[in-house]
């Protein structure tokens, strides 16, 4: 979170990042204080509403006496402290990190992405042509969102949004394992028949487009998906008494998605199916 | 939680599987996995759906959790397997030839076939026997049938027929003078506890209530007792570590996992001396303060898991588990045996906590450290079984005479596994500082008319060293100041003939087969270090510089041990030995 919410007092902590003296409230991790204090650390497992998995390892900086790197995501920082984000060795980390996820997945929907790869000079293709992949065909079995598992990077928050943090409904784990493993329904059975209730609370945690609303993943495939025509407007969800806030994404006077705000206090970006999906009536013509 | 279960519906024969575990919760996940692959052979949906059911699990997480195990069966399949090892050592001596024979005459690999399948597998932890097969045959019960050392002929036999239920043969041990830790393998009956007691057993749990808690802290803290697990940190500053926290209760926690290629050590004294392990376990137990023990058992051990059942079950009978031990008042310990599924990574300290509680055998992230939150979240004392084993040495002859033995920085005995092209592969117990020539004369050498090539020291994440190496003083300082490292005491030699390519395939094939898969630089990374030296022995184009760059940042970036070492080995074959250049 970049919002440095200090609550009940808390003491302070001193450390250094990048050679310079930072205060930050006890508690906080060196990604949140970084972020806080306009160090910018890329991220992709990181999840603003959920406990770090810290699996992707790209948020990796140097803490010094330590012998491996440190992941900011989810190491808080100490007193004293002496933090380097952008060192030889944390840039050499990130770029093979990067070459090795995108030599194996499909980030072409990740946003921040091409920018990092660019950034560090990664060159996913010196794995070779025969380098494996996690390519596969993605699983459409409900009207409602498209699991495209050829995108998935492992990072963990669906399971934990549907699972234990959120939502409690269970759906989903990790299966196998190793290169192998995937996000998988018991015996990998159909969504419909699994403990899902279209919460839809995986899709707006996934930072890949593994996971999408069946309407963004068809109009992406007819080629009329286009955000730059999308507007966003945050309103109050009609259907019951919770009032959750829901951000209808509209695009040519059209309902296209619905997310909600994770800054929200009462739901932090979680929804039921009804808010989530129920809006088609809106906008029956 | 509302439990959404499967549709799908138990067999008899499951529900009888499942039927002991009413009113257990998530903790029993792993044993009843166990129960229904043993009866059965697989898991079918019904038959996890009842588990679900049984134990409050849902289905999902229940399916993510039998999958991460290599013993456990997912789809139907033949009630008995057979496991052929094709690891380090058994490569060395002709595996694959066990194989080629298995294919022509009962199938491919993972093909069924007239009720059994074979499969290639990790090491089976019989290396100083290699080449190694185990056969397991569903049923009530189920058995087990080891056949060490195999040949094409014995594999197939062993294929095609009922097992006749034998867990092997007693360890073995070649050495007959100056033994501690193994001074009573093979000569004192390791299924009673009398044959126990009248060679000394529990005198030093005696010792230890006598002298109180703190007192046994001192002892084994200034006794230099380093972990044997392969990360030599300091038993007594674990101990007290743990033994300080407020939090309640405390666990103590025995790493028997041993999947480590090329270690057996663990396995022999388990055989051989299991009461040993039982009597230093309540030493611990009764110092950090733990009424509750593990010991986490690999799978493939039945022959340890019989003998160490038996130990636990006649300590409890004589009350030497359980309620006032050793009628010291307030002291209780019990211990619990965990059997392993099938999966390296579970020897991990964090990884056996997950896995018992039964969740995914993946590592946590430190810190926090187990000695602060390990299993149940609860102050945790992890050790592997040979540190513990010599609990009672130190507390019979006194820090003192313990230190008196080995150099100053690594003290007491230590065991080390040889195996593959050595005259007498076992296990050998010398003083830390005996050298590397010294401990390979123990063994025999290299087989007359063969020459040393290599050998590789600490087991697939240690390194190898050279011929010329051999003056090497086996400490932990003295490994560490020659850049390698003694892990787990593996000694595995490679003569003139040896396939030192093939090898290191296989040295990674075992790291990417085994990575958990959690973080991104070990599960893709094992890969494409496999990907880079197929190459490099299908086409000899020079990989090395793109394996520094891999291997670094795994080392570098990895959430835990595995990882940070899968490249190790290669390294070293790379800088000392000349290897893929
Ligand atoms: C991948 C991996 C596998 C391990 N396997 C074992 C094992 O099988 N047995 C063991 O004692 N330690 C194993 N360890 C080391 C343990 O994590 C831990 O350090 C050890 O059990 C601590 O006991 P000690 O202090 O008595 O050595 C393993 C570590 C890693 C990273
Ligand atoms: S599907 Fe998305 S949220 Fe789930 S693990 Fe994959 S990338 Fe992460
Ligand atoms: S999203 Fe669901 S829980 Fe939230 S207000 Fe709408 S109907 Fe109620
Ligand atoms: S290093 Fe490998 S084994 Fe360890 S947590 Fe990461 S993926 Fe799992
Ligand atoms: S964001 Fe820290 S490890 Fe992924």
């Amino acid at each position: 979170m970049t919002i440095v919410d200090i609550g009940i007092p808390r003491r302070l902590v001193e450390f250094t990042v990048d050679g310079e003296t930072v205060r930050v409230p006890e508690g906080l991790t060196i990604l949140d204080a970084c972020t806080a204090t306009g160090t910018d650390i890329p991220t992709l497992c990181y999840g603003d509403t959920l406990e770090p998995a810290n699996a992707c390892r790209v948020c990796m900086v140097e803490v010094e006496g330590s012998r491996t790197l440190v992941p900011s995501c989810s190491r808080k920082a100490e007193p004293g402290m002496v933090v380097h984000t952008g060192s030889e060795r944390t840039r050499t980390s990130r770029k093979v990190v990067l070459e090795l996820l995108a030599s194996a997945t499909d980030l072409s929907t990740t946003p921040g992405v091409a920018e990092w790869l660019a950034e560090t000079g990664a060159d996913p293709d010196r794995f070779g042509p025969d380098a494996a992949t996690v390519a596969q065909p993605a699983i459409v079995d409900n009207e409602l969102y498209v699991r495209d598992y050829g995108k998935c990077v492992l990072c963990y928050k669906c399971v934990d949004a549907c699972g234990e943090q959120w939502q409690n409904s269970f759906a989903i784990t990790v299966a196998g394992r190793g290169f192998d493993a995937r996000i998988s329904t018991e015996f990998s059975n159909p969504l419909p028949e699994s403990a899902c209730v279209y919460c839809g609370n995986c899709v707006e945690v996934c930072p890949t487009g593994a996971l999408s609303f069946k309407r963004e993943y068809d109009k992406r495939a007819d080629g009329t998906w286009d955000e730059s025509r999308q507007s966003a407007t945050t309103t109050v969800c009609t259907f019951c008494g919770v009032g959750c806030n829901l951000t209808l994404h509209v695009q040519d006077n059209e309902i296209v998605k619905v997310t909600s705000p994770h800054e929200s206090s009462v739901t932090h970006g979680n929804l039921c199916i009804k808010g989530r999906f129920g809006w088609q009536h809106v906008q029956n013509r | 939680m509302d439990l959404k279960l499967l549709d799908a519906v138990a067999s008899r024969e499951e529900e009888e599987a499942v039927a002991g575990f009413a009113g257990g919760g998530r903790d029993q996940l792993l044993p009843a996995l166990h129960a229904v692959n043993d009866r059965v052979g697989w898991l079918s949906q019904g038959a996890l759906n009842l588990i679900c059911e049984t134990l409050h699990v849902p289905p999902a997480d229940a399916y993510g959790v039998a999958s991460f195990y290599s013993l456990f069966a997912l789809e139907e399949r033949p009630e008995r397997v057979v496991h052929v090892c094709t690891d380090l050592a058994c490569r060395v001596k002709g595996a694959e030839t066990v194989c080629e024979v298995l294919t022509e005459h009962v199938g491919a690999a993972g093909k069924a076939r007239g009720g059994v399948t074979w499969l290639r597998g990790p090491c089976l932890g019989v290396c100083e026997r290699a080449p190694a097969a185990l056969t397991f045959q569903a049923g009530d019960p189920a058995t087990t049938e080891l056949v060490a050392p195999a040949t094409g002929a014995s594999a197939v036999l062993a294929a095609q027929r009922e097992p006749s239920p034998s867990d092997g043969s007693p360890p073995l041990i070649h050495q007959k003078d100056g033994l501690r830790l193994l001074r009573r393998v093979g000569v004192v009956d390791p299924s009673t506890l009398d044959g126990y007691r009248a060679t000394g057993g529990y005198a030093a749990l005696r010792n230890a209530l006598r002298m109180g808690e703190a007192a046994v802290l001192r002892e084994v803290t200034d006794a230099g007792l380093l972990g044997r697990g392969g990360a030599a940190f300091p038993t007594g500053r674990k101990w007290a570590a743990t033994a300080a926290q407020p939090a309640g209760p405390h666990y103590l926690v025995c790493n028997a996992d041993e999947s480590e290629p090329g270690t057996f050590k663990d396995r022999v004294l388990l055989e051989g001396d299991p009461f040993a392990l039982v009597e230093a376990m309540t030493i611990a137990a009764f110092t950090i303060g733990a009424r509750q023990g593990y010991v986490y058992l690999r799978g493939e051990y039945p022959r340890a898991l019989r003998l160490l059942r038996n130990a636990v079950a006649v300590c409890r009978e004589r009350g030497l588990l359980g309620t006032d031990i050793m009628g010291h008042p307030g002291f209780s310990f019990d211990i619990e045996i965990r059997r392993g599924a099938g999966a390296y990574i579970c020897g991990e300290e964090t990884a056996i906590f997950n896995s018992i509680e039964g969740f995914r055998g993946e590592p946590r992230t430190k810190p926090p450290f187990p000695v602060e939150k390990g299993l149940f979240g609860k102050p945790t004392v992890v050790n592997n079984v040979e540190t513990l084993v010599n609990v009672p040495l130190i507390l019979t002859g006194g820090a003192a005479a313990y230190r008196a033995i080995g150099t100053e920085a690594s003290a007491g005995p230590k065991l080390f596994c040889l195996s593959g092209n050595v005259e007498r592969p076992g296990v050998y117990e010398v003083p830390f500082g005996t050298t590397l020539r010294e401990l390979l004369a123990l063994a025999g050498g290299v087989p007359e008319g063969r020459s040393l090539r290599a050998i590789l020291l600490g087991g697939a994440a240690g390194g190898f060293v050279r011929p010329d190496e051999l003056d090497l003083p086996l400490t932990m300082e003295d490994a560490r100041a020659a850049k390698t490292t003694l892990g787990s005491g593996v000694v595995l030699v490679l003569d003139d003939l040896a396939d030192l390519g093939g090898f290191l395939l296989r040295i990674a094939e075992f790291f990417r087969d085994e990575s958990c898969g959690q973080c991104v630089p070990c599960r893709i990374g094992t890969v494409r270090q496999e990907e880079a030296i197929h190459r490099y022995l299908a086409a000899g184009s020079d990989e090395r510089a793109l394996l520094r760059e891999v291997g670094g940042v795994m080392r570098d970036s990895s959430i835990c041990g595995l990882g940070q070492t899968a490249w190790n080995a290669i390294e070293s074959a790379i800088d000392r030995l000349g290897a893929l250049g």
